[in-house]
């Protein structure tokens, strides 16, 4: 066999077979725990496949994907945080809906289309994963049965994410129309001046479209809404595996194509990001509510990785900036899992609508002390205090663009920040204060793996913090070897 | 000694005492108690066991992330070794302080107590710019802990306004860290965070000013001076007793220390011509600290804006830039560790026996309590500059050298001290003499535990007061090292 690329594309395989295999599964035998298990194992499988299909080196399957270090890491990634939903979700379902199996294919869907994407070096790699991955995500965000919140966030979600997708691919035809091809690596110069206007009109839609995946600012407007319906241990799959899948291709594409090299859209990038950085940071000084909160912490946090995208213009060296955004979206993964893990656990025997507002945990430290210290984790480390992986994550956002000498997206950054301090403290400062009388919180039993599921995340959110060398290495490893 | 292995012994000894609260309610506080007495102790014996003429107690260097050139890198020198001491003796107090005051969750207070101290340790020993700064943050969180859970009424707001001070001048700094390793980098092409290294480093003038300033933001914001002090009255008005204790005995002289090391060591021609800010900024803070310190009717308020005042004497000192000021501005950050200390002991003790810091619900308590009266009476003294105590050398090397930097700031430091014995004396005046209120009934004198302590800090402020040469040698090798003119 010197077919080669097999390998490669292995975990992608694997996933594709596990999700028929399930579905068989689920027609003969309906048991949420089997089908919570044997989801379980395809992830670990496709995940313990990763390292061999890197094994030949950079591959380019087809000319519409490449498989390398740094698409596989975040291929990794992803799996991990379907890993973390599956095991989160499962009590939580069993409390809402009549029959939890097909949810697990559509976290199988979703990891899916997350992972081409990871790899995706042509638009029609691009534009298939992000729909299977969207479209997957509408299912899972109104799973549950009874509410109206998960209803409305799908609806909403499924509107604006279809307007994003078709500004999208109307961008991607002007760029095919101007330049001839639909490949990231040959996209060429556009062949004339009249074309030359398409070619750069495309390239805007075509950000516009992803700016509205990432939710950045001034096309944030369903975030919070979204964030807020879903059921949380979806909310938590969207702000990771979403948003890094979406930043994953972003940046690929963005160093292949040159695209910065335009003053006019690196510009508008440059506006966007400290939009997103102070927006989202102030409108979340106004919430009550955690999920929208970490809503509008996700707008500012996106709005930050913008810097590492920056830096590819700045520096023609776009290797500091794949590492910024390996690790910062390894970190950012972490953090996120762990805060929305904390919210899912909290939430599973909660009736209408999750246990989200602030006044709810009030007395967690006391109450869960486990549960308390990981939230407290997290939301320190999406503070970017030290001793957490957030710490380190900004850190490398610091030294990316102090190279590049973005100094305005630096002070941006630092004011965000600053904002930021003020509402993550608060959060914490409400677990410590004295229980609330009603007690709705202390009564709930926290089944054994959520509590492993968000302990293993909140001490890998300071193991890293405290000791990011070996995060530092294997991400250094994976771009060393495989280039871009 | 290791000094890893001393930070190491506190982060563990913060895990035991919290896990010890299942064994036995107070066994926690006993924990704690032992660990800094082991502390002290092996930080003493470093010192002894040196002969004389040692500049360097004790150096570690072990790679942590190579990627970025950052070590884990600890040195204690002379001006290092005396704080952590300092560290150890004011972790002691603290645990005295608060040893029957706090009724919750003794174990977790311990805890935060254990690791702020770690965090301090940490700070004072850094040699590596980025290991400081983590150990800067590492202090600010179990602090924060401190005031928002076992903080009095308001503790809400002066949690979060002491957590956003320090954090955002933080953010400043490290900024201001990141560029300098850039800068440096690019002239060597070596990312380092190395001190010695970066001490180095050639940099453009106006460049170096910016830089400095970041770090001058930060320093000052924790020192903390005017008019960036804001923080401190509410902070430890509403932190418990042994925060208190912790926050004017060692968190404050974290900025002075970074003050000394970092800001004038990094950039010492930068910090030259920023001098004169730096002494009108001092000086600015002696004499609005008293002001505001004699309009103060809430004990701890008071002793709060003393300490924005006395605090103003390290700026005044360090910015004089001669060796005399000095060692004044060091002089006066240990003295200041003990007499505010034990004030805030003090206020705390009368907050757990009267149930309030007005001064206007005291009155006469001498004729109740006459060993609190005493001591109060002695470390209000000394907190005024009584000559043969501690605080006096400090101020008044502090004054001396300022006096050839800049005369007229130097008069105007030395009215400041004519205010501290007002409000000094008022403070004594209002709580301890005058006629007895009425509604305070028979209060609790201090006991053998709260004695021992307090005559251990007398020991100190008198030791300090009539023989400061030990101190003085301490610290000489490290202000010579700076580049100061001898006087």
């Amino acid at each position: 066999m010197s077919h080669a690329w097999v390998n490669s594309v292995m975990p992608h395989i694997v996933l594709t077979v596990g999700l028929m295999v399930l579905m068989l599964l689920v027609a003969f035998r309906r048991s949420h725990a089997l089908a919570m298990t044997s989801t379980f194992l395809i992830l670990v499988i496709a995940g313990a496949l990763i390292p061999q299909s890197l094994a030949a080196g950079s591959e380019e399957v087809f000319g519409l994907i490449r498989v390398d270090g740094y698409g596989q890491f975040f291929s990794g990634l992803f799996l991990l945080a379907a890993i973390v939903t599956v095991l989160i979700s499962f009590r939580y379902l069993d409390h809402r809906a009549s029959s939890c199996e097909e949810f697990y294919m559509l976290i199988l869907t979703a990891t899916l289309g997350a992972m081409v994407m990871a790899v995706a070096s042509h638009f029609a790699t691009l534009i298939l994963g992000l729909e299977i991955l969207s479209i997957s995500l509408y299912a899972m965000i109104c799973y549950p049965q009874e509410g109206r919140l998960p209803l409305e966030a799908a609806t909403k979600y499924l509107v604006l994410s279809g307007v994003a997708s078709t500004t999208m691919l109307f961008g991607m035809a002007l760029i095919y129309a101007a330049s001839g091809s639909l490949s990231f690596s040959a996209l060429g110069q556009p062949v004339d001046n009249q074309g030359e206007n398409y070619y750069w009109l495309g390239q805007g839609m075509l950000i516009v479209g992803l700016a509205f995946k990432l939710s950045l600012v001034p096309f944030h407007m369903w975030t919070p809404d979204v964030y807020q319906g879903a059921p949380a241990p979806v909310t938590g799959f969207i702000a990771t595996v979403s948003k890094g899948a979406v930043f994953a291709v972003l940046l690929r594409y963005a160093v292949i194509s040159d695209v910065l090299s335009n003053a006019s859209i690196a510009l508008g990038i440059s506006i966007i990001a400290v939009g997103s950085m102070v927006v989202g940071n102030l409108l979340a000084l106004l919430e009550k509510n955690i999920k929208r909160i970490l809503a509008f912490s996700s707008i500012a946090h996106a709005g930050y990785l913008l810097i590492a995208l920056l830096v590819v213009a700045a520096l023609d060296d776009p290797e500091i900036a794949r590492e910024t955004t390996m690790v910062y979206l390894a970190g950012y993964f972490l953090m996120t899992l762990a805060a929305f893990g904390v919210i899912s656990a909290l939430s599973i025997s909660a009736s209408d609508q999750d246990t989200e507002q602030l006044a709810d945990y009030q007395g967690l430290f006391w109450s869960h002390p486990v549960l308390a210290a990981v939230l407290t984790a997290a939301v320190l480390s999406l503070a970017g205090i030290p001793l957490t992986m957030g710490f380190i994550a900004k850190f490398y956002l610091f030294a990316a663009g102090v190279q590049g000498a973005l100094w305005v997206l630096l002070w941006a950054l630092v004011i965000g920040s600053a904002i930021g301090i003020y509402y993550y403290l608060r959060i914490v400062f409400t677990m410590t204060q004295s229980e609330s009388t009603d007690g709705s919180v202390r009564a709930t039993a926290i089944p054994v793996e959520t509590i492993v599921t968000v302990g293993v995340l909140g001490v890998a959110v300071i193991l890293f913090g405290v000791y990011p060398t070996p995060l530092i290495e294997l991400v250094r490893g994976l771009i060393g070897a495989f280039g871009a | 000694m290791n000094i890893l292995a001393l930070i190491m012994g506190l982060l563990a000894a913060g895990v035991v005492a919290a896990f010890s609260e299942r064994i036995h309610q107070h066994a926690p506080r006993w924990v704690s108690l032992i660990a800094f007495v082991v502390a002290l102790i092996y930080t003493s014996s470093a010192w002894l066991g040196a002969g004389s003429g040692t500049e360097e107690y004790a150096r570690q260097v072990l790679p942590w992330i190579p990627r970025f050139g950052i070590q884990v890198y600890l040195v204690l020198d002379g001006l290092s070794l005396m704080l952590v001491a300092l560290t150890a003796f004011v972790g002691i107090v603290a645990v005295v302080s608060s040893w029957s005051e706090i009724s919750e969750r003794h174990g977790f207070f311990q805890f935060n107590i254990l690791w702020v101290m770690a965090g301090v340790v940490g700070v004072f020993s850094a040699f590596d710019l980025f290991l400081f700064f983590f150990f800067w943050e590492v202090m600010l969180i179990p602090m924060y802990f401190l005031i928002a859970i076992w903080g009095h009424e308001n503790r809400a707001y002066a949690a979060t306004k002491f957590f956003l001070f320090t954090q955002i001048s933080g953010l400043l700094m490290l900024f201001a860290i990141l560029s300098l390793v850039y800068f440096n980098y690019q002239a060597t092409g070596v990312i380092t965070f190395d001190y010695f290294e970066l001490r180095n480093a050639s940099l453009d003038p106006d460049v170096a000013w910016w830089l400095m300033l970041g770090f001058f933001v930060a320093f000052i914001t924790k020192l903390p001076s005017v008019p960036v002090h804001t923080w401190l009255p509410d902070a430890h008005t509403q932190a418990p007793t042994a925060g208190s204790v912790i926050l004017a005995g060692i968190l404050l002289k974290t900025g002075g220390y970074g003050v000394i090391r970092f800001a004038v060591g990094l950039f010492p021609e930068a910090s030259q011509d920023f001098a004169t800010v730096g002494m009108l900024l001092g000086a600015l803070s002696i004499v609005y600290g008293g002001y505001m310190a004699y309009s103060q009717s809430d004990f701890k308020r008071l002793v709060a804006y003393s300490s924005v005042a006395h605090m103003g004497f390290i700026l005044l000192g360090v910015y004089a830039f001669n060796e005399i000021a000095m060692q004044g501005a060091v002089v006066t950050m240990i003295a200041h560790g003990f007499s505010t200390a034990a004030l805030f002991m003090m206020a705390g003790a009368l907050q757990q026996r009267l149930h309030s810091r007005e001064m206007s619900k005291m009155g006469g308590l001498w004729v109740r309590a006459p060993r609190m009266g005493a001591m109060t009476l002695f470390f209000v003294v000394a907190s005024v500059g009584m000559p043969g105590l501690g605080n006096f050398v400090g101020e008044f090397l502090a004054l001396l050298g300022a006096f050839q930097a800049h005369v007229p700031l130097t008069i105007a430091a030395t009215i400041g001290i004519v205010v501290a014995a007002v409000y000094g004396l008022s403070l004594m005046q209002r709580a301890f003499q005058g006629v007895p209120n009425p509604d305070v009934g028979e209060i609790e004198d201090f006991g053998a535990r709260e004695m021992t302590v307090m005559i251990l800090m007398m020991i100190g402020l008198v030791w300090l007061g009539v023989y400061p040469q030990l101190v003085l040698d301490l610290s000489a090798p490290v202000i010579t090292s700076l580049g100061v003119a001898g006087l």
